[in-house]
Parts: C-alpha cells; structure tokens; sequence
C-alpha cells in the first residue's frame, strides 16, 4: 500500500492536506476506510467551530463500528464536505478525493514536525522487519 | 477474524453490505458450526425435555423444528434454542455457542438419576451450515436427493446433499427463506465449496447481526438474558406455560398474569445517528431505557435498533430519545419485524 506523498498523516489514519493560502483539507487514510468496512455514517464539526491538533473533529461510523475523527491540524472549520452526510461511502470510494470531509484554517499553535511522512505512515501501517 | 465463544469467526468476507444484499437477493452461506449440537434419546427425552423448554414438547411431530427458550424457576431466559425432533425417542437441541456449556449443564441438573435419558454433545462431529436467501433452495436443489419443495418451513429431512449424508431444516436467522445444514464435520468442507461454486456468498458474523435485526429476530446476550422473561421480550408465541411438569411454569404464569413493567421494542432513528447496544433511552429528561442492538441496515436505508423501554413507550409512532454518546437523537417505535420478504406462493 502506498499513500499520496503530498499528504501528511497521523497515527489515528487520518490525513491533512495542506494548501498554500494556509488552509488544509483532512480526512481519513485508505488503510482507515479499509478496517472500518462500509462507512455508514458521518458525524462533523461545524463550519466556524474550532479544531485542535490531535483532538477530535467528528465520528465515522461503519456498519459494525464507530471511530473517531483525529485532526491533524489546529485551526477553524471554513468548509464542509457534505456530500458525504448523504453518501458516507464516498470515504470508502475516494478516501482521498471525493471522501474528504473538512477543510481548516490553520492557526500557527499546529505543530508539522509532529506529522508523518506517507513513506512513514506506510512503515506505520505495514512495519518492515526484515 | 476475531475471538467469538471460544471460536474463531470472520466478521466479513468481502464487505458486510455485499454480504447483506447478496442474502437478500441471491443467497449466502455462514458457517454456523459454533453453534451447539446436543443429541437427547430414550423413552423419558420427550417428556424430560417438556419439562425444559418452552413449548409443548410431547405434541411436536417427528421431522419438526420448532423454536422456544430455557428458562430458570424464575423464568429468566438461560437461552434461545432450535428443538429438532427426528424420532419419537430422538432429539436434537441447537443452543447458542456461548449458553452450550450453561444449557448442557441445566439438563444434567434435571436430567432423571435413572438412566432411561442419554445426552450426547456432538458439536464437534458435525458442522453446520446455513444457506439462506430467495434462490437458496433452487442453488441446494441442484445438488441435493430430496425434493425440496416439499420439505416446509421448520420440517427437517435427512438426505444427501453433494453425496454427503446432512440433515436439512427449513429453518434459519436471516428473514429470508433457506436451509441449515448439519453436515459430518470431515465433509463440511467439500459442501461449502459445492454451494460457493453454484453462486452462494460466504458470509461473516458482521452481515448475520445486521439480517437477523433487519428480520427483528433476536439474540440471546443482547436482547435476552437471565434476568430477562419471554413476555417482555416479546417472545409470547413461543411459550405455553400451561404444562404440569414444566420448570419455569409457576414463574412464567404470573408474569403473565401480572403483565410487564418493560418492554421490547423495535425503533428507526428519525434523527442522523445510529443508537448502539448499551446506549440510554431517554424521554428527553430522564433515562427510561437501554438500547440491547442497533445497526444501519442496509436494506431499508435507515438506522434502526432494538431496546427494552416502559411498556407506556411501546405503542407504535411513540418518540423518544437516544443518547448516541453524548448526542441526543430522536427515533420512533417501529413495529417488527423491520424487513419481511415476499413470500412465494407455495
């Protein structure tokens, strides 16, 4: 499995995707949406409601279980992808693209260092011990 | 895979809505072996097992399934169970995987000192299967000795199926028609392949849980238990407790007589959420209730569940709330069973 190398990640498989006016775009890993199974039911923070580094931002819920939104990022809620309220398995489709699920403004208290790689998550998810 | 009662059970094949359309539409194999098989013979087993379960055992004809509890003196639910009756002497008993051990122990508590009753645990002879779904019978016929049409709900027959000597019983745990197989466990394997290669999807715990609540169908750890009666479970039409020697007579005929505080119900959230197991029931203010399943069905597009409230609360249309860890979301009474299928003319 080889995830987008523009993209930053977490270890709760959630990914940020950074853009260049200060803005990023999270949403959860194909690895994610792979253990969860068909995804039922999407649960997000508001537009305008504050997200912090690490700290939930909403619950997805496939058939069987429920799981929490883990944003990578400190900032505001400026967009919500509510495409997926009507089609949760969109984040099953297209974890990276049409599954988004919100876009932050990002404020400076968020810490990249603490973001990995997609060659690091890709170790994270599928160690190498040879 | 994951750890179920003491087996190893997958959870999903290829994907649990995949596994629920393909029941619904077409048909689908579990493998069920975890289930008990405890075999019951010699003269007193009817009237032994009369004594046990919840329905009139001494009237039941050979080549019948039927489906009843075990209850305690107290008439609390030990277990949900599968009764087959294959000679006038001869009986099989189909518990849960996890109640096997209590139930088998329940019998032997009961079981009369004189040795005129034999109890026989052959779960790990034989394997079962379940094959359920509208074209499960016609995919079956193909490869089975007996004419299946005439083997009717709840009838079992002996035959051979692939060439393999089974026990079918029209019976099943999905709302859909089909069979269970109870197959000599070194064959099983060659019967699942036969079936896999007509059409049947194999199909993990994951799509069975959401078939049998879709089905309103209940299980035994979440929807029942020991301190649990059939009465507010809902479960009425399988008891008659108007039999001499039956243990849980005196108890059941007064919870009968004096009606129950609580009840099952079946509900489809209104609002956006799902209410799962162990989730409160709320009135808005106070807690009247606990949610015992609740799942997304795919079939009917809604999120539904089941959950013991106020018998004031029971009556269909009724609204109330969950509290979906910490978000309070509205549903509704729902009478079951949720899905029912169209049945064909026979």
């Amino acid at each position: 499995m080889t995830s987008p190398a523009n993209l930053k990640y977490i270890r709760d498989h959630d990914w940020a995707c950074f853009e260049s006016d200060g803005t990023a775009i999270l949403g959860v890993t194909d690895f994610a949406q792979e253990s969860l199974g068909d995804v039922v039911f999407v649960e997000l923070r508001e537009v305008g409601e504050a997200v912090t580094q690490f700290q939930p931002f909403g619950e997805i819920e496939s058939v069987k279980a429920v799981s929490e939104l883990v944003s990578p990022v400190s900032g505001t809620v400026i967009e919500r992808n509510d495409e997926v309220f009507a089609k949760p398995e969109l984040v099953n489709q297209a974890p990276y693209e049409e599954g988004w699920l919100i876009k932050v403004k990002v404020s400076d208290t968020t810490d990249v260092s603490k973001l990995m790689s997609a060659g690091d998550y890709d170790t994270f998810i599928e160690p190498d011990f040879s | 895979m994951v750890p179920f009662s003491g087996w190893a059970m997958p959870v999903q094949y290829t994907g649990i809505i995949d596994e629920v359309n393909a029941i619904r539409n077409a048909s689908g194999l579990f493998d069920v072996s975890h289930m008990g098989r405890v075999d019951i013979s010699g003269v007193k087993a009817a009237k032994f097992l009369d004594s046990l379960l919840s329905f009139d055992v001494m009237n039941l004809p050979i080549g019948r399934a039927r489906y009843g509890v075990i209850c305690d003196e107290n008439g609390g639910i030990i277990d949900d169970t599968i009764l087959y009756r294959q000679g006038d002497d001869l009986f099989r008993l189909v518990p849960n995987a996890g109640n096997a051990d209590v139930v088998l122990a329940w019998l032997l508590r009961w079981k009369p000192l004189m040795d005129e009753i034999q109890i026989n645990v052959v779960t790990s002879k034989f394997a079962m299967i379940a094959h359920q779904g509208p074209k499960a019978v016609d995919v079956l016929q193909a490869i089975t000795e007996a004419d299946l049409s005439k083997v009717r709900p709840f009838r079992i027959v002996d035959t051979r199926v692939g060439g393999i000597d089974t026990t079918l019983a029209r019976t099943g745990y999905t709302g859909e028609d089909g069979f269970e197989l109870i197959v000599p466990v070194e064959h099983v394997t060659k019967v699942w392949v036969l079936l896999t290669e007509l059409g049947a999807v194999p199909c993990g715990l994951g799509a069975r849980d959401v078939l049998r609540l879709e089905a309103g169908l209940l299980l035994h750890g979440n929807e029942m238990n020991i301190s649990v009666n059939p009465y507010e479970a809902g479960l009425e039409r399988f008891v008659n407790p108007d039999r001499e020697e039956y243990v849980a007579r005196k108890a059941l005929c007064r919870i009968r007589e004096l009606g129950s505080q609580r009840c099952l119900v079946g509900f489809t959230m209104v609002g956006r959420g799902i209410g799962r197991r162990g989730h409160p029931i709320t009135d808005g203010l106070n807690v009247i209730g606990e949610v015992t399943s609740g799942s997304h069905s795919p079939t009917l597009d809604s999120n539904i569940g089941l959950g013991y409230v106020p018998s004031g609360f029971a009556k269909e249309g009724t609204r109330f709330f969950v509290d979906v860890r910490g978000r309070v979301v509205e549903a509704e009474v729902t009478r079951l069973p949720f899905y029912s299928r169209v049945r064909r003319g026979t």
